[in-house]
């Protein structure tokens, strides 16, 4: 971007899709779906920085408030109007809480843009090797209940000819992976179960061959629970964007 | 002498109608002790939602079998009142069943159909004591219902069920009546019971059919003004409640004004370090970052805390709660309502003006424990009937535990300076950033 070009669309990795291991396997997945339809893409690499979603959820609206002010000074510099996302953390922030600070983009989670993809034509999926499996859809608060966007990831799961199970809480009445309101950075309070067990005891209860989910936390939430269930063999945990690129060997 | 119980009658309704109209105004007060939000914009979609959830009950039957019961009592609340209407012009001219010679066989058709109305929030009444003593489910009994939140609920429903007997009974004394001295009748349910006053004499008849009249109506006022007291306040508030709800994405977090100058002034190259700060608005009190009491909390926040019913959806679907944490999202907004009353006492001890008790509603009502406990997930706020948000409480107070108090969870601190020095929750370089683009 620095080179002066315009991009059709800025690509916000996001720090769980920069630093983590799991979580670089998705942003990759979203590179190569983005690449196969020759979309002109751009990343802000080391430019960019934590919206300051944790900062926020925790109560410490001042470093949110410097992370947002950054960031938006540095989006604004390269005019960047279109954002996708690989979290809906970071999608949520942007799209809703820097527009009141100037920052004012046309933002999108990456399940939406992909369906998008589809929708137009653009973008052809086969099912591949998932092709009749049994894939449920863990539903990110911050996706669904905090944006109302349930079908999205479940119209392209669903594109992949798989058959879509549907947990007993699922889309507005989806139950949380634990790890929303910076929880996912400190260790639970006391209690008798952690939430991620009841939440991967649910989806395992299906059993299915994919849990798929649409954010780096939850998948990081549901992967432990699925092992801690010693079920890691029968059952993956995928994000939506990796099923399509596995599917078709992007 | 003969109008002694018009007058009677007039003097009760004034008495009635005063001291709600006096409860009323102090939870008025008490609403307004918040701070100011606007929440007037959209006003053709706030009317929708309106009558979408708090008339059209949208909310409630996503529980079927609570949500068709509640119902029940709903319709039988609304519809069944318009024959209070009656009751007050009868009361007032000393006439009895004025409507009945007006409207004829439309008056029968409507009087059968309120009884079949009573008679069945008699029954959704006892199957809602029997789901909270007898079944006992689990969200009936949570720590925060135990005393007067419990027997509050048990009230409710049995005044409820004594205002429909009432009724029934005076209508079903009225059919024994000699046909020359019964204003309508009999109709289709007292009709079943009125052979349990057959063979009395009508002054006996006279007396019973009074005495339920008086009892209706005497109950109806009781009722009124024990509402302020009660959770049951949501039958009123819960319209204003929904109409004034956000309707902004449910992840929307406010942006706070206060922190956001601070910081633009440290970001701006041209800013001043040494200037003296601008003189405050003479009335403008100094501003806390976040809540620590009730009266940082905005009016919204306070009108939830009385509009809550303590049904307890919020608390069975939270995720900390179903985990056995001590996070109750419905605590929160009962604990509000109580620091809330008890805030207004004592303004009211003090002739109109709060003096420092030395409590709060952070730490003597609501614990860090159980803020930070919070996914905000918003599972609360979807599921509350009435679209109360516990979570910006929540959020509120937690604003006030980081940035005033400076005290949050061990592990957050480092979480914190990492966002702060390199821009990432965790210790990384933000030169490493990119580095998965060099990754196989």
């Amino acid at each position: 971007m620095a080179a002066g070009e315009t991009p059709d669309i800025l690509f916000w990795v996001g720090c769980s899709g920069s630093f983590d291991d799991r979580a670089k396997k998705i942003t990759k997945a979203i590179v190569k779906i983005l690449n196969k339809v020759d979309m002109k893409f751009a990343v802000l690499g080391t430019e960019e920085s934590c919206t300051g979603d944790p900062a926020k959820r925790a109560g410490n609206e001042f470093t949110f408030m410097m992370q947002a002010m950054s960031n938006i000074q540095v989006l604004n510099a390269y005019e960047v109007k279109k954002i996708v996302t690989g979290c809906p953390h970071c999608f949520n922030t942007l799209k809703n809480e820097y527009p009141e600070l100037g920052g004012k983009y046309e933002v999108i989670h990456h399940t939406q843009l992909v369906q998008q993809l589809i929708n137009e034509g653009k973008l052809k999926v086969e099912g591949g090797e998932f092709k009749g499996k049994k894939i449920t859809f863990h539903d990110p608060c911050y996706l669904g209940r905090a944006n109302s966007e349930y079908e999205a990831p479940r119209s392209v799961i669903e594109k992949l000819d798989v058959e879509l199970a549907e947990m007993k809480r699922s889309r507005a009445n989806g139950l949380c992976c634990g790890a929303g309101g910076a929880q996912m950075f400190k260790e639970a309070e006391p209690g008798n179960k952690e939430i991620n067990m009841e939440r991967a005891e649910e989806a395992l209860a299906l059993k299915p061959d994919v849990i798929a989910t649409g954010c780096p936390f939850c998948n990081t939430m549901m992967t432990d629970g699925v092992k801690y269930n010693d079920k890691q063999d029968e059952t993956q945990v995928l994000d939506v964007a990796e099923l399509i690129a596995q599917a078709n060997d992007l | 002498m003969e109008y002694i119980p018009q007058i009677l009658f007039l003097v009760m309704l004034i008495v009635g109608f005063g001291l709600f109209g006096k409860s009323a105004m102090r939870i008025r007060r008490n609403v307004l002790l918040g701070r100011d939000i606007d929440r007037k914009d959209r006003a053709s979609e706030r009317m929708n939602l309106m009558l979408k959830v708090a008339l059209g009950q949208s909310k409630m039957v996503v529980r079927p079998i609570a949500g068709a019961l509640h119902i029940i009592v709903y319709a039988g609340f609304l519809l069944i009142n318009i024959e209070v209407l009656e009751i007050v012009i009868d009361g007032l001219l000393g006439t009895h069943r004025i409507f009945a010679p007006i409207l004829g066989g439309l008056y029968t058709a409507a009087i059968n159909f309120f009884e079949i109305l009573g008679v069945l929030v008699i029954i959704a009444c006892a199957i809602f004591l029997y789901r909270r003593n007898v079944m006992k489910i689990g969200r009936f009994h949570s720590t925060e219902m135990k005393g007067w939140p419990f027997k509050d609920a048990n009230y409710i429903l049995i005044i409820e069920i004594v205002l429909m007997t009432a009724l029934l009974v005076m209508n079903a004394a009225e059919a024994n009546f000699p046909d020359d001295h019964r204003a309508a009748g009999p109709f289709l349910i007292s009709g079943l019971i009125a052979p349990l006053f057959a063979g009395m004499s009508y002054e006996t008849l006279h007396l019973i059919e009074r005495a339920c009249w008086w009892a209706h109506i005497a109950g109806i006022l009781f009722f009124l003004n024990y509402l302020p007291y009660s959770k049951h306040f949501h039958i009123i508030l819960a319209f204003p409640n929904v109409y004034f709800s956000k309707l902004t994405p449910k992840g929307q977090f406010t942006n706070l004004e206060s922190v956001k100058k601070e910081v633009e002034l440290m970001l701006d190259p041209n800013a001043d370090p040494f200037a003296a700060p601008a003189e405050p608005a003479a009335d403008a009190a100094p501003q806390r970052f976040g809540a620590k009491d009730v009266q940082d909390l905005n009016w919204v926040q306070l009108m939830n805390a009385y509009s809550c019913t303590e049904c307890g959806r919020c608390t069975s679907n939270c995720p900390a709660n179903i985990t056995g944490k001590k996070l109750s999202p419905r605590k929160i907004m009962m604990d509000t309502r109580d620091r809330l009353e008890e805030v207004g006492a004592i303004i009211d001890v003090n002739k109109g003006t709060f003096v420092d008790d030395g409590k709060s509603l952070l730490h003597d009502y609501i614990t860090p424990e159980e803020l930070w406990a919070c996914t905000s997930c918003n599972a609360c706020t979807e599921a509350c009937p009435v679209n109360i948000d516990p979570l910006s409480i929540i959020v509120d107070l937690r604003r006030y535990l980081v940035m005033e108090e400076s005290s949050m969870p061990a592990e957050l601190a480092p979480v914190m300076s990492n966002l702060e020095n390199n821009g990432a929750p965790w210790q990384f370089s933000p030169a490493d950033r990119f580095n998965w683009a060099q990754e196989g």
